[in-house]
This record gives C-alpha cells, structure tokens and sequence, in this order.
C-alpha cells in the first residue's frame, strides 16, 4: 500500500485542490482531496493606467524608493515597536507537528448544536486512494445519526477547527472560527437583557407570522450590485467604448475558465472500483 | 471593554420597527507578519507599477477595468463605477422567515451582534418571537455601499445578523453525485455507527484552541531572544487494511477510555 506521502498540497491549477490529506476515524484512514464549497461570483476590478495597460505591483524600500526583487523580501514578526524577527516559512511548517497535518476526528457532536456563527468556509471533500468503501461508510453514518466530526488540523502554516458533514453522500469540511475569534455580547457590551412584556412579543410574532415560508428562495440571495455594473460593461463592449484588448499572456482569467461543478463531478465519480 | 457600533439600523417588517446598533461579532486573532527588505529588516512599500514604462502609476493615474471572458478590459470611469453602488439607506428589510434548517451551513458568511438602540423593550420581544418559533429573518440592506442579505437569529436573549452568500457561490451538496461502489457492508456499518456513538461528546467550542497561533508566536519571541528552538518530531503510523477489523480495534479503544473516565 502507499505511503502517505500524498500529503503535499497539489499545486495543479487543473485539480485546483489545494490540500490532499487523510481523515482518521478511530483507526480508519480515508484519503481524500480539499475542494472549495465557494466560488467568487463578485465583479472583481483589474488597476490600469488611464491608456489600459494593466498594473503590476511593485514594492520599494522605505527610505530610498529603491526597488525590491521578490527575493529580496521577507516576512517578520514585530516582536516591540520597529523590531523584528524574521518569520522563515521552513520554521513555520515545521512547528506543525506531523500528526496535526491529519484530520483526526476524536469527538462528533450533533450537527444541529453548531452554532452558525461560528461556521467560516466550506470545503468538499473527494476520495483520494483507492477505494471509496471508508469514504462512504463514514458518509452514510454521520448522515444517519446527523453527526458531525470534529477535528483541529494544520495547513500550510495555519491551524483550522473543522466541522466535517455528510450530505447526500458527500463529505464537507467545514471550517469554525475559534471561540476567541469571536466576541460574546459582553465582550460587545450589549445591554442586560430585560424581559419583554407579553404583549410586544405577541405584537412581534403576529408580524413574523404574516411573513413565515417554508423555504429560502436561492432568488433572494441574488447580487444585484453586481448585474448592474455587468450592464454598464456590456453596453461599452457593445459601443466599442474604453475596450482595450489584451495579449494572451496578460489574460488573469484564463486558468478559471474550468468549472468547480465539473471538477467536482469528475472527482467524485472518478474512483468506482472496490 | 465595549465595542463601538459599527452601524445604525432600523429593523422593519411590516408594522414592526426594531432600531439597532450593529457590531461585528468577529475579532481578529491571527499572527500578521510585516513585508520586510531582507537587508535592513524594515518594513517595505509598495506601488502600482506601469511594467511597459516601469513609471510608477500614483493612487489618481490608476482606472479600474473589468476583464470580460474574451480578454478584453473595459476601463470604467467614477461615474460607472457608481452605478453598482445601491442608494444608501437606514433601513434592514425583513421580506420572510423561514426555518431554521432552512438556511443551510454553507450559506453562513459573517456574524454581526446586533444592540438595541433605545428601543430595548421590541429589541428584547423581537428576539423571544424568533427563539419561540424557531425561525430566522431574511434581510436585506445597504451598508457603505453595498447591498447585503443576511439572516437575522435570536442567539440566546439577543439578536444577530450573519451575512449570507450570494446566490452561485455556493456550490450545493445536491447538486453533485456522491461517490460510488459497491454496497456497504451491515456489520462494517454497524460497527461504525457504535464507533461515533462511542465518540460522541457535547460540543463545546472553547475547548478547542489555536495550538499552532500560540506556538507560532512563542517561536517568534524565543528568536527575538537569540534562544535555539527544537521542533516537535514526526510520528510514523501504519495503514490498516480489513476495515471491519480496523473498526473493531478502534471501539475497543475508543470503549477503553470510556471506562477509565467513567
């Protein structure tokens, strides 16, 4: 059987996974590639100079405007006011213990009792060896007792509470903010609660009921911000108005033409044996 | 220490006018590290740079440009730009409420507390009416120019707004085929079920801390004290093969410690 040497971060811009890992289950290992749940959909903006030639950035010293290759450059920690240490990224992953750089679910919580503030990003997760068997296996149970799986793991150099969840077969990780990253109505300094009167909560419950649905309309949640400057773009590319066309090798967007939906598919449909 | 309100509202749904402070619920924990010149150890600059002319481009000569699928850039001027930019307003529209499970995990973005502002009488009574019937509001508003949809929750005796993302960035579960291969084996399913039930524990956030956070700055501070840091050393483990007997090994396991804590 193979080693686990699968765990370096697969840099392929095709895959566009960006862990491979293994989760451990008591003492059952299931590999499986960290996919994104998100895709950006936002109307993001390219800096140009007023003729269109898109901008790089650069960086300079401070003090004499001299300006700095990328090796010339390094990360540090101010440890007090203007001073130092340099941040090396060897240091940095090799504070990570190897174990850390697993998922190893040790406790599953009902998945109800998350509090939803606490839910940050959302990953799919993908078979990744051989066999789906422990994938699935994993998948139907935390579906059927509405469990999830929690785990702290380190990636790159930064460390993640997930919350991992089955939904319709497929497993996600969800990552968790930690409870010091977020402030507690105290910490905000709200006010003591005072107990309503009967009335103003009958008031409040008769306005919530005239407006109570099954469900949420995915319609609701539609950007408008963003399809309204879509139609000032379209109009000038209609018009031939400030359209300055680029070369091949100054395309951003090029790499992300693939779809996250497809890939998604390939990878779960992709290992069928055992 | 009391935050400060990041925002004014009022809250409105139908007759009903809640007026609220908002405040960010998220605070900041990670380790921010500094751009550096690697000689001098100070901290850098940085400039949008013409890379035909190598001129640097100040923060007036810069335009922003859209970059359409076929690779072209359409510059917009200020006047465009602002078309995107919804009227403000003081107003969080509550349009329905649906169910709790009805938003699903992945919809969740950011958490706002939200205060009463001076109203705490219908502050108090809107929370109670959402924690009773288990629902939560869907709200939109504009907020520095931008437009947001959240979801509005009671959270204990208080109320909170948590943004939600916008609809196509998520991609939903239902949508994809689950992974597939031959039927799973009884005793093996079994076996498991017993195994998350013997792990299963109330979940308890706090008890979780950010290790590596924490060793990452005592790393910083041993350095700057010329101190010499060891590593923690990798740990081996073996690859199990029959997955009823891994499973077998690992509920006796997880049953072991259950006795000694008990």
């Amino acid at each position: 059987m193979p080693d686990r040497d699968d765990e370096s971060v697969e840099q392929e811009a095709v895959t566009r996974s960006f862990w491979s890992g293994t989760i451990t289950f008591g003492l059952v290992s299931i590999p499986v590639a960290l996919y994104a749940a998100h895709r950006s959909q936002g109307v993001s903006m390219r800096m140009v100079s007023a003729e269109g030639t898109p901008l790089a950035r650069r960086y300079f010293t401070t003090k004499d405007d001299r300006e700095l290759d990328a090796d010339e450059i390094v990360r540090g920690y101010e440890v007090e006011k203007d001073r130092f240490v340099i941040a090396d990224d060897d240091e940095l992953e090799r504070l990570a213990p190897e174990r850390t750089r697993d998922i190893d679910l040790r406790q599953f919580v009902d998945a109800s009792q998350i509090d939803p503030m606490y839910f940050e990003r959302a990953y799919y997760l993908t078979p990744n060896g051989q066999s789906t068997k422990a994938y699935r296996l994993l998948a139907r149970v935390m579906e059927e007792t509405g469990r999830a799986g929690i785990a702290t793991f380190v990636m790159r150099t930064k460390e993640y509470l997930v919350a991992i969840l089955a939904e319709n077969g497929i497993l996600r990780a969800e990552t968790l903010r930690f409870a010091d990253e977020l402030r507690s109505p105290e910490d905000v300094g709200l006010p003591e609660p005072a107990e309503p009167s009967a009335a103003a909560v009958k008031r409040m419950d008769r306005e919530i009921g005239k407006r109570l649905e099954t469900r949420l309309d995915t319609k609701e949640l539609e950007d408008h911000s963003a399809d309204r400057l879509m139609k000032v773009v379209r109009q000038k590319v209609r018009a031939g108005e400030d359209v300055v066309h680029l070369e091949e090798s100054e395309h951003e967007r090029s790499s992300d033409v693939i779809d996250l939906m497809e890939i998604l598919k390939r990878r779960l449909q992709g290992q069928t044996e055992d | 220490m009391s935050a400060r309100a990041i925002w004014k509202a009022s809250l409105r749904f139908g007759a009903a006018e809640v007026p609220v402070k908002l405040y960010s619920a998220v605070q900041d924990r990670a380790v921010h590290f500094r751009l550096l010149d690697s000689k001098r150890h100070e901290p850098i600059k940085q400039h949008m740079v013409d890379p035909d002319t190598g001129t640097v481009v100040d923060s007036a000569g810069i335009r922003r440009a859209y970059e359409t699928d076929e690779g072209d850039l359409v510059i917009l001027d200020e006047e465009e730009l602002a078309k995107a930019i919804p009227p403000e307003s003081r107003e969080i529209e509550i349009r329905r409420f649906v169910p709790h499970e009805k938003i699903t995990h992945a919809w969740y973005d950011r958490p706002y507390w939200l205060g009463p502002d001076g109203e705490d009488e219908r502050y108090f009574a809107l929370a109670a009416a959402l924690r009773k019937r288990e629902v939560e509001g869907v709200a939109h508003w504009v907020m520095r120019g931008k437009d947001y949809v959240g979801a509005l929750r009671a959270e204990g005796d208080y109320l909170m707004l948590i943004t939600l993302r916008r609809a196509g960035e998520v991609v939903p579960a239902s949508a994809l085929p689950a992974p597939t291969g031959r039927a799973l084996d009884e005793r093996e399913r079994a076996l498991a079920k017993q195994l998350v039930a013997a792990m299963e524990n109330p979940f308890d956030i706090a008890a979780y801390h950010d290790e590596y956070r924490e060793r990452v700055v005592e790393l910083m501070q041993a350095k700057a004290a010329g101190k010499v840091v060891k590593f923690p050393r990798a740990q081996i483990r073996k690859t199990e093969v029959d997955l009823a007997q891994v499973l077998e090994a690992s509920l006796a396991a997880a049953g072991g410690k259950e006795r000694k804590r008990a």
